[in-house]
């Protein structure tokens, strides 16, 4: 996952706008009718495969219960996500001042980013301790966040245009306004685009850390999909996962959002073309 | 594009300081670390109010000797004194260099005015008191009415008048201009010229540029610099002794053409030399 390029954008479609909402939508009500009929048809036991129905009617039953998960959870993972993107951002700018330090600590940040999470979860746990078994998410969703951050901010700060570098020397800028009038503003599309991929990881430590910690920390939504499933209680499974979709599909369009917010008028990936 | 009523100088006239030339580049040259000789024994004096050009093959170093005289870059042997090398009361270097890169060099992310402020940013002027210098250096190259466009909405021309526009702000006395208009068409960059010979005689500048195209040098110059390389080094001067206005009948004249032939042969007889390249 090392420096995703940040404007990777499908070419436009030629398709009328309106076509392609309308599209989407009318494939999943077909998708949800046919899960619903066959499901019927073939009398599904509801423990394997609820019917749609029956989720929503789930999802409604239980609605300020999981949805107040849903607020424990999104409140871990956009902790995690801020902690994880100061965290990222500030050693970036100091891997771009000094060569010996990026050198000498971006390997342990590669080692921390392939290890995968959910080994490290249940060192995290005995390290927070039953005591503070809330801080486990916060610590796992945090180091899984971090580490697109930090590599694609350290890409976009080396990034600079080496004439705009020449004019910043000739102009006798100094350190401190190159990194703010010059490096910052090259490594923001890049910064931006490694947002909008920790944004989802950070949802995905936060589910691990739920699951491994268990009941420990007991009130988040990943949580709540284990309680359930534990009960054979599918169709409260299936409105924790949708709530859990929603989540992450509110990060990741939240993020678009801002990044087309800041980009819009210069960036590449964010004007159209004309042809 | 006509041009302006401003008091017609005779070449003869305007270089008449000879007791200390604005720029003065003595026995300089410049070896990088890899062994490459970019320069060697260089001399050279620019005087008030003169336009150089400096031409010759790709790798003679005239790109290489503009940024020297621009502060980027050290010398290996030799001095340079321009402007740059002159220290104000407080100590800080007197910056009246303008620098043109041969391409625009404009920060994307800001719109044309805010390019056109960066020089007075980065030395400490606040927005309010830039603002009209600012409006001031965009009406000189006519982007008025394009202040807060972005880089990417203007054409090839308009780009580089920004950037002649963002080193006009700072109201140099000299112009370093590195081959700005080598990446524009034809139309444009004969519009460019006429603008820049204008506003040279309007604000009286010092310009250095670098140029490979001989029609160009021989069209904008009081005199032609001959250079040729491996090492990089001078070879020949011509002066073009023909008095400015210069405007589109100086460009299809006999006299346009004598210059150029003649420049033509010195650049020829520079890379004599080097035929086995």
């Amino acid at each position: 996952m090392v420096s995703v390029a940040p404007h990777v954008r499908t070419a436009p479609s030629p398709m009328p706008r309106s076509l392609r909402v309308v599209v989407p939508i009318i494939v999943g009500i077909v998708f949800v009718a046919a899960w619903e009929g066959l499901v019927r048809y073939l009398a599904v036991p509801r423990f394997v495969l609820p019917p749609p129905s029956m989720i929503v009617t789930a999802l409604v039953d239980d609605f300020f219960p999981l949805v107040a998960s849903a607020w424990v959870t999104l409140k871990v993972t956009l902790s995690a996500f801020i902690v994880a993107l100061v965290l990222g951002v500030v050693i970036a700018i100091l891997f771009a001042q000094s060569r010996l330090f990026e050198m000498s600590l971006f390997p342990y940040a590669v080692v921390l980013q392939v290890t995968p999470i959910v080994s490290i979860a249940p060192l995290v746990l005995i390290w927070v301790g039953l005591d503070h078994l809330e801080r486990a998410p916060l610590i796992l969703a945090t180091i899984v966040a971090f580490f697109p951050i930090l590599s694609n901010t350290t890409l976009g700060l080396k990034s600079v245009d080496h004439n705009l570098q020449s004019l910043f020397d000739h102009y006798g800028a100094t350190r401190w306004q190159r990194l703010k009038e010059l490096q910052f503003r090259s490594a923001l599309p890049y910064l931006l685009g490694g947002m909008r991929i920790s944004g989802g990881l950070a949802l995905i430590g936060a589910v691990v850390a739920e699951f491994v910690a268990g009941s420990g920390t007991g009130t988040g939504l990943a949580w709540r999909i284990v309680e359930a499933g534990n009960r054979l209680n599918i169709p409260r499974m299936f409105a924790a996962l949708l709530l859990m979709s929603l989540l992450g599909i509110v990060i990741f369009f939240s993020l678009s959002a801002l990044e087309y917010a800041l980009l819009h008028k210069w960036h590449e990936s964010a004007v159209g073309r004309e042809s | 594009m006509p041009i302006p009523d401003v008091a017609t100088r005779e070449i003869a006239a305007a270089p008449a300081q000879p007791e200390r030339p604005l720029i003065r580049i003595s026995d300089v040259s410049k070896t990088y670390q890899n062994g490459t000789v970019a320069l060697s024994d260089v001399d050279l004096d620019v005087a008030h109010g003169e336009f150089v050009s400096l031409i010759g093959p790709s790798g003679c170093g005239k790109s290489t000797l503009l940024r020297l005289i621009a502060g980027l870059g050290q010398v290996s042997s030799g001095t340079i004194e321009s402007p740059l090398s002159r220290r104000d009361a407080r100590g800080e270097p007197i910056r009246d260099l303008g620098f043109v890169f041969q391409d625009p060099t404009l920060m994307p992310w800001a719109t044309v005015a805010d390019n056109v402020y960066l020089p007075l940013k980065l030395s400490g002027v606040g927005r309010r008191a830039a603002k009209p210098r600012i409006e001031e250096a965009l009406a000189m190259v006519k982007l008025g009415s394009f202040a807060q466009a972005y880089p990417r909405e203007l054409s090839g021309g308009m780009k580089m008048r920004a950037a002649i526009a963002r080193a006009l702000v700072v109201e140099p006395k000299v112009l370093l201009m590195d081959e700005p208009f080598a990446a524009l068409d034809e139309i444009t960059r004969f519009r460019l010229n006429n603008d820049l010979l204008r506003l040279w005689q309007e604000q009286r500048w010092t310009v250095v540029f670098v140029t490979h195209s001989v029609f160009e040098s021989v069209y904008l110059s009081n005199r032609i610099v001959v250079m040729s390389s491996r090492p990089g080094r001078i070879v020949g001067e011509v002066e073009i002794d023909a008095p400015y206005p210069r405007g589109d009948a100086f460009r299809t004249s006999r006299i346009y053409s004598e210059f150029c032939r003649q420049t033509s042969a010195e650049l020829a007889r520079a890379m004599a030399g080097m035929e086995e390249e």
